[in-house]
């Protein structure tokens, strides 16, 4: 009887180790692997663009590529990265994130000059996604504040996307005549007054909003606005664009501590230049982010909304100070976000 | 005899039902829930889910997990069991409760312990970077999370039953001049197996089902360090929630066979020797 | 190691299974657990008591102990019916119903996140009701009891079932040939003896909740201060890079568990000694 079972459990490990093992070793069979390491919403993105520089770059160089995502919170992304996850690129939601592992040792200083504009290849802002014809009818940052209306954004400490909306209404109300540091204090308290929902990342505050119902108007990146409205229902939601928002530059970089201990800088480098070709901006703008080059912007101009956008560096002075004076621990957010009171 | 003990029908009918009612509201509605939304949009929308290639790595990835944790902690519970149970010495109570101690370390710490010992910026980091071994997101990472949080299953299982059968028999075969690996194979294997098949059921359910610990681990390297839970948050997070729950719906599925394997463990044992309680079960 | 039985001279294999036992126990659990250890004392005194006691972290507690609380509350009332029923009374398809109520322990948490938040959401099956009426679920403390409910339930059953089994029918018989009413034996002969069990059941169910995470964060809201648990303030702390607030945290969280644990390894051996001498 034991022996039966001896038998049996063998065979059954064994059965396993090959269905587990024999698959995964073969179809490697690559001149270079790369590893992008990104942000939540950029999948259906750099799904995209993978296989397209893939056959671009084996049409120039010959060289068969492939390349493995990793997605996630900014934040988490970009500690898995310190901790040791070997991302041959980074592509994160804000500069302060890949600041992070710049201090940490993986990426040489000034890593933001390296590459055009900021080293980002695609912008986005904050929008509004409502309900079907509007019924709060929120048309700009003031309605927001209107009674009874319930927005859904996620934790600014743990989410890079519920970063920007909390700046991008910062922003606003600083810019608004009479404007100064205490009334945007006064119009951001109020506003996360009205959050019923505080996920723990971006992605989850639209599902909050879109499938569990709650809230009257979501915050979340154009991108992602128009992604979700498209995937989940043009019957159900529609885009709502602010008159002032924030210019959201997510960036791009190589991880130079690893590509040069892998050696794949050549192809790591090629695969960032691609963002800027205009067939990478293309791709970018099909998959609802703003490009950089003039002439595709023109030609996707119906799809993004005109906007006045501040930018992160003179609104706030730039990301390591925002991030200082608004989401550290005990900083302006943990100040003015006290429920219950 | 029973029936002069036993509650008027009408209680008796008022607790079964408020037992049912329980249980099928907190039980059997969420798998419920899993499967509706599975099969939301057709069987063939179910199936096209599961063939996804990304899910398929998942599944083996999953799989290979569970073959190597398994068996360790298979190993240590058998070396485990037969020290306490068989032996007298000081310091049992304390090594008892640290051996429960992975079951009731949030999952979050489990793998964060992992990430302090092996990551870069860890004790063993710069060790194991300057001979190029990864540990934390790749497979041994995610498989020394799991092999921590399924740590005391079958230990937890074999200890008490292996202390109610006594030395007796083992003794017994020891002045007939039996040796020590004879008789473990021929004495106590035997005596322990439906313990021991219990003890491995259990911790293959939950190493293959492990979310928390192995999240922190994994690096969510789509097709390579993704497990199957992991890959159900992944294709929620995609807003493809039909595919998360056809996904989640394998290992809702794997928790009922698993619950009958238990049941036919339970009933090939003879309720007599099963344990007096699964109180050791998880925690 | 004098104190050792003499039975080690008859059985072999002492030294080999505990030195394995000590070996793999290190390996596995205590060198990875004490890095915790370490990475705090790297913080001071003061800063980690700063941390440990910060409002939100004190209201994180206030919430996982609360809710683990209840929901351990909630099982030991009806995980107590349960048990009762499955043991002592007999109906149709009671076989599928006691091998479900392992479900919680075979289902993986994150699974069962998800289902509860779908049923739970105010567009849910259950959600939409009790809205109507009123009560709110998902995203509330409330939701987080039902999630923590959901896992606990076999802890209470499986530890009461089998001491129910057990119990000595003819003490019952002896209550009832002495007039006792039903309820009385029940309140004084029944509940006395499944107290140990109970008790066990409830606090396992209790350290379990303290623990838990995946099915939590999804029915949770994440709220600061209202609905986030201490084990989501852990990820939230590691994803700001403050590894030394997360460890903090970490080691009260350990340390109540470490404690929680020797006391229910306690109550057993009291459990079982009572049993023993019934």
């Amino acid at each position: 009887m034991t022996s039966k079972i001896h038998a049996a459990a063998r065979v059954a490990v064994l059965a396993t180790l090959v269905a587990a093992i024999g698959p995964t070793t073969a179809a490697r069979a690559q001149d270079a692997t790369l590893l992008n390491v990104s942000y939540d919403p950029t999948r259906e993105l750099y799904q995209a663009i993978n296989s397209s520089f893939i056959a671009s770059y084996k049409q120039k160089t010959g060289k068969t590529i492939a390349i493995n995502q990793s997605h996630g919170g900014s934040g988490k992304q970009a500690r898995a990265v310190i901790d040791g996850l070997e991302a041959d690129v980074v592509t994160l939601a804000l500069a302060y994130d890949v600041d992070a592992v710049q201090e940490s040792g993986l990426i040489t200083p000034g890593w933001q000059k390296r590459l055009p504009q900021n080293s980002a290849p695609y912008t986005s802002t904050v929008v509004f996604v409502v309900r079907k014809g509007n019924p709060k009818g929120i048309k700009d940052w003031p309605d927001l504040l209107k009674p009874g209306v319930a927005i859904i954004t996620a934790n600014p400490k743990t989410s890079g996307g519920a970063r920007w909306n909390y700046l991008a209404a910062w922003g606003y109300a600083l810019r608004q005549p009479g404007g100064d540091e205490a009334k945007a204090r006064a119009f951001v308290t109020e506003l996360y007054k009205r959050v019923p929902v505080l996920d723990s990342g971006a992605r989850g505050s639209t599902t909050t909003f879109v499938q569990r119902g709650i809230g009257d108007v979501l915050l979340a990146w154009e991108n992602e606005a128009i992604l979700a409205v498209n995937e989940l229902g043009k019957d159900k939601l529609e885009i709502v664009a602010p008159s002032v928002s924030i210019l959201a530059e997510p960036p791009v970089t190589v991880v130079d501590k690893v590509v040069d201990k892998r050696g794949t800088r050549a192809a790591a480098q090629a695969y960032l230049e691609y963002l800027y070709t205009p067939e990478g901006q293309e791709i970018v703008a099909r998959n609802f982010y703003r490009p950089r080059l003039a002439s595709v912007a023109a030609k996707y101009a119906s799809q993004f909304p005109k906007v006045k956008l501040l930018t992160i560096d003179e609104a706030f002075g730039g990301w390591t100070k925002a991030q200082k004076t608004h989401f550290a621990d005990g900083g302006v957010f943990d100040q003015l976000y006290q429920p219950g009171k | 005899m029973r029936r002069a003990l036993t509650e008027p029908p009408l209680v008796r009918g008022a607790l079964l039902a408020v037992a049912l009612v329980f249980l099928a509201i907190f039980l059997v509605m969420p798998l419920v829930a899993v499967f509706a939304q599975a099969l939301e949009k057709g069987f063939g929308a179910y199936l096209t889910a599961l063939r996804e290639p990304d899910a398929w790595a998942a599944i083996r990835l999953t799989l290979l997990t569970a073959a190597i944790a398994v068996p360790m902690n298979l190993a240590f519970g058998l070396a485990a069991s037969w020290a306490i149970a068989k032996f007298e010495f000081p310091g049992k109570g304390t090594l008892l409760t640290l051996i429960d101690l992975p079951f009731a370390v949030s999952p979050v710490i489990s793998g964060m312990i992992f990430v302090l010992l092996f990551g870069r910026q860890g004790l063993l980091g710069p060790f194991l970077g300057a001979h190029d071994v990864k540990v934390i997101f790749a497979v041994p990472g995610i498989v020394l999370a799991t092999v921590f949080v399924t740590f005391p299953f079958v230990a937890r299982e074999l200890i008490p039953v292996m202390q109610a059968l006594g030395n007796e028999e083992e003794e017994a075969a020891r002045v007939l001049g039996a040796g020590g690996w004879q008789i473990f194979f021929r004495v106590t294997l035997p005596n322990v197996k439906w313990g021991v098949l219990y003890g491995v059921i259990l911790c293959n359910a939950r190493a293959m089902g492990e979310f928390g610990a192995v999240s922190v681990v994994s690096g969510h390297i789509r097709g390579l360090t993704n497990t199957i839970p992991l890959h159900v948050e992944i294709l929620y997070n995609e807003y493809n929630f039909q595919a998360a729950f056809a996904v989640a719906s394998l290992l809702a599925f794997l928790a009922l066979v698993t619950l009958l394997a238990k049941s036919v463990v339970e009933w090939r044992s003879g309720r007599a020797a099963r344990p007096e309680a699964p109180v050791r079960e998880a925690a | 190691m004098s104190s050792a039985s003499p039975r080690r001279r008859v059985l072999p294999g002492f030294g080999l299974t505990l030195g394995f036992t000590l070996l793999y126990l290190s390996l596995i659990v205590l060198v990875p657990l004490s890095t915790l250890a370490l990475r705090t004392a790297s913080m001071g005194w003061g800063p980690f008591w700063a941390t440990v006691t910060s409002p939100r972290v004190l209201a994180s507690y206030r919430l996982t102990f609360g809710a683990s609380l209840a929901a351990a509350a909630l099982n030991g009332v009806f995980g107590l019916v349960v048990a009762w029923v499955l043991a002592r009374h007999r109906f149709p398809g009671q076989k599928v119903v006691d091998a479900l109520v392992d479900l919680p322990f075979a289902l993986p948490t994150a699974v069962a996140g998800i289902a509860l938040t779908s049923l739970y959401s105010p567009n849910g099956w259950f959600g939409r009701p009790l809205e109507a009426m009123g009560l709110k679920v998902a995203f509330t403390p409330l939701g987080i009891v039902v999630a923590l409910t959901f896992i606990g339930l076999p802890f209470v059953v499986r530890t009461l079932q089998p001491v129910i089994e057990d119990l000595d029918v003819e003490v019952e018989e002896a209550a009832a040939s002495l007039g006792a009413g039903r309820r009385q034996t029940f309140a004084h002969v029944i509940l006395p003896a499944l107290f140990p069990a109970w008790l066990t059941g409830f606090a396992l169910a209790f350290a379990r909740a303290l623990g838990e995470y995946g099915s939590v964060v999804f029915i949770a809201g994440n709220m600061p201060m209202r609905t986030e648990i201490t084990s989501l303030l852990i990820i939230t702390k590691l994803e700001q890079y403050d590894y030394a607030g997360a460890t903090a945290i970490a080691v009260v969280m350990l340390v109540a568990s470490f404690l929680l644990l020797g006391a229910i390894n306690r109550l057993q051996s009291w459990a079982s000694r009572r049993g023993a001498a019934a």
